[in-house]
C-alpha cells in the first residue's frame, strides 16, 4: 500500500485477538496530517487496543501500519516514537518520584540533536504552554490527578512528535482545566496532527475536524463532527446510551 | 552538578586521604578493606539502586575480577597492574554475556535467574580446582603484588590505593546519575514502560547499566586480590551477593555516598558485635530490622529524606 503525501499514518486489515477475544478486526483506518481525529466508542470498543498497536505497546496480530511512508508494523515502540510518534497515557503514567521539570527533560533530551540550553528551553515552554510553569519543581507524584494528566501532556509536547496521540486526555479533569485544554489543543493542532481518543463529547465536537467511531472491535462510522452526530447508528451505538 | 555536590562528595574523598595520617592501624586496616568493599557495592548500587535490577548474583562479577586478576598472576606470573586489567574485562565480559541473557527476564524472574548464574559461577570455581585452588583458594606471590616500585602488601600503599580506586568509583558515580545517560537509568527503575514510550531503547540501557555496574564490581574483586593477596571461591558464593545488597540497601539504595555508609556501617556493626558476644549475627540482625524499620529508605536515603532533599 502506498500512503497519499498528506497521510500521516494509516492502517490496513489491523486486527488484534486475545485468546479467543476479537478486540480489533479488520480496521482500515487513514489519518490526515494537521488534522485533530477523534476515536470515540463505548467502553470496551477497542480504542485503546487500536491506540496501542499503533504505538507499538501491542502487537497486532493481523494487517499492517504505515506511518509517514513506512510500514512500521513490527518497530519496536522506541524506534516509532523516534519516527516522531508520541503517546500520552489513558492511566497518568508519570514518574512520580521525579521532579515536573525532569519528567518533561527526559521526553525533550531524546530528540536527537538538542544541546543542554535547548533541552532547558524546551522544557520551559512546555512546562508553561500547560500550565504547569511555577510548578517545575514539585515531585510529580505530589501534584492533583489534574495536574498530572497536564504534565503527561507537556511530556508529549517536549518530545515535539509529528503525530501526537492522547488517550483520554481531560479523564479526571475538572470544567476548568478542561477548557484550558481545549484551548491548548486548538494551539496545537497547526503545529501537529493529533488523534484523540475522548469519551467527553463536548471535547470532541469542538476540536475535532473529523471523527472515527469504533464499536465491537470495528470501525462503525467516519465522518466530520456534524455528520457523526446525524448518524443513527452511532446514536444507537454510543450517544443514545452513553450521554443521555 | 551542583557546587554543594561536589563540596560534600570532595569533603569525603579528602576526609579518607587525612584518615590515612590519623587512624591507628587496626581501623586503617579496617577502612582499607571498606573502601574496596564499597566499590564493590558502588557497582551494585548503579544496577540495584539506580536503574532497579535486582540482581542476587553480583558475586560472580566480583569473583571474575577477582579470579581473572588472581588466576593470570598466579598461573603466569603477570605483575599487577596488567593482571588488575585483566580481571577489570573478565567482569565487563561477563556481565555483557550475563546481561544479554537474564536481562530477557524481569523483577522476580531477574533475581532468580541472575542468582543461578553465580551459582554456576561459583560451581564452575570449584569445579575446575585443579587451575581455581578451588575453596581452598590461593595467594598470589608477594613479588608480583607491587605497582612499581610501590608493595601492595604494605599497609600504607595498599590504603592509598584503595583510597584512589574508591574515589574514582564515588566521583565516577556522582557523575553517570547528574549525565542524562544516569537520569534516563532512573526513570528506567521508576516506570520503564513510560521511559520506552518516550522513545528510549530500555533493553541496550538496561544492559549498558548492568556492564558499568559489573565492571565497577569486578574493578572491586581485582583489586581485593592484589591488595590482600588471597583468591578464594566464598567470595563467588551467595553470601558475597547478599552483602551487596545488604550494604547498599542500609546506606541507601539510589544515593551516591550510601554504598560507602552502608559498608562501612556493617562492618563496625559486626566488629563491635563480636566484640559483645559470639552471637555477633544476632546483635547484627536485630540492628537490620530497626534500620529496615525505622529507615527504610537507608542511612543516606533517610538524611536525603529529612534534610537535603536534593543529594544525588
Amino acid at each position: 500500500m502506498k500512503q497519499a503525501s498528506d497521510v500521516i499514518l494509516s492502517t490496513e486489515g489491523l486486527g488484534k485477538s486475545f485468546d479467543g477475544l476479537r478486540a480489533n478486526n479488520a480496521i482500515d483506518f487513514t489519518l490526515r496530517k494537521n488534522r485533530v481525529h477523534a476515536l470515540i466508542g463505548p467502553n470496551g470498543a477497542g480504542k485503546t487496543t487500536f491506540v496501542s498497536m499503533l504505538i507499538g505497546r501491542l502487537a497486532p496480530t493481523d494487517g499492517a501500519i504505515w506511518f509517514d511512508g513506512q510500514n512500521v508494523t513490527e518497530m519496536p515502540a522506541h524506534r516509532r516514537v523516534a519516527l516522531g510518534m508520541g503517546y500520552t497515557f489513558q492511566i497518568t503514567s508519570v514518574f512520580s518520584r521525579l521532579s515536573c521539570h525532569e519528567n518533561v527533560a527526559l521526553a525533550a533530551r531524546r530528540k536527537a540533536g538538542r544541546g543542554k540550553g535547548e533541552v532547558e528551553a524546551v522544557v520551559a515552554d512546555a512546562l508553561v504552554r500547560v500550565g504547569l510553569g511555577e510548578r517545575a519543581d514539585e515531585v510529580a507524584g505530589d501534584l492533583s490527578y489534574g495536574h498530572q494528566r497536564l504534565l503527561e501532556i507537556a511530556m508529549g509536547l517536549a518530545s515535539a512528535p509529528r503525530l501526537l496521540i492522547l488517550d483520554e486526555p481531560t479523564q479526571g479533569l475538572a470544567e476548568s482545566e478542561i477548557a484550558a485544554f481545549k484551548a491548548l489543543i486548538r494551539a496545537l493542532s497547526a503545529e501537529t496532527t493529533i488523534l484523540l481518543i475522548e469519551h467527553n463529547m463536548s471535547v470532541v465536537m469542538e476540536l475535532a475536524d473529523e471523527i472515527t467511531v469504533l464499536n465491537f472491535g470495528e470501525i462503525l462510522a467516519h465522518g466530520t463532527a456534524a455528520e457523526i452526530h446525524a448518524n443513527p447508528a452511532v446514536q444507537a451505538a454510543y450517544l443514545g446510551t452513553e450521554t443521555a | 552538578m551542583s557546587r554543594k555536590d561536589l563540596t560534600l562528595h570532595l569533603g569525603l574523598v579528602a576526609l579518607l586521604f587525612a584518615l590515612h595520617f590519623i587512624l591507628p592501624a587496626y581501623h586503617h586496616g579496617i577502612f582499607a578493606r571498606v573502601m574496596v568493599l564499597a566499590v564493590y557495592a558502588v557497582g551494585y548500587n548503579i544496577a540495584f539502586g539506580y536503574t532497579g535490577l535486582l540482581s542476587l548474583g553480583h558475586a560472580m562479577f566480583f569473583a571474575a575480577g577477582m579470579y581473572g586478576m588472581g588466576l593470570v598472576s598466579y598461573h603466569f606470573g603477570v605483575p599487577a597492574l596488567p593482571a588488575w586489567f585483566v580481571g577489570v574485562a573478565c567482569a565487563a565480559a561477563l556481565a555483557f554475556v550475563v546481561g544479554l541473557l537474564a536481562l530477557r527476564t524481569q523483577d522476580v524472574s531477574f533475581m532468580i535467574v541472575t542468582l543461578m548464574f553465580a551459582q554456576a559461577a561459583y560451581l564452575i570455581i570449584l569445579y575446575f580446582s585443579e587451575v581455581t585452588r578451588g575453596d581452598d583458594g590461593f595467594v598470589i606471590p608477594g613479588a608480583l603484588r607491587a605497582i612499581g616500585p610501590f608493595d601492595l602488601s604494605d599497609e600504607g600503599t595498599r590504603y592509598i590505593v584503595a583510597w584512589i580506586l574508591f574515589s574514582t568509583a564515588l566521583l565516577f558515580s556522582l557523575w553517570l546519575v547528574r549525565h542524562p545517560f544516569g537520569r534516563v537509568l532512573v526513570a528506567l527503575r521508576e516506570n520503564e514502560e513510560r521511559a520506552r514510550l518516550l522513545g528510549y531503547d530500555t533493553g541496550r540501557r538496561k544492559l549498558a547499566s548492568l556492564v558499568i555496574s559489573g565492571t565497577i564490581s569486578g574493578a572491586a574483586g581485582a583489586a581485593y586480590a592484589g591488595l590482600f593477596g588471597y583468591v578464594g571461591g566464598s567470595f563467588a558464593g551467595v553470601q558475597y551477593s547478599i552483602f551487596a545488597l545488604l550494604w547498599v540497601l542500609l546506606g541507601g539504595a539510589g544515593t551516591v555516598l550510601g554504598p560507602f555508609i552502608g559498608t562501612l556501617f556493617m562492618f563496625y556493626l559486626i566488629d563491635l558485635a563480636t566484640e559483645v558476644t559470639e552471637a555477633y549475627m544476632l546483635i547484627a540482625g536485630v540492628v537490620l530490622v530497626l534500620l529496615t524499620l525505622f529507615a527504610p529508605q537507608g542511612i543516606v536515603g533517610e538524611i536525603r529524606r529529612r534534610l537535603w532533599k536534593d543529594l544525588p
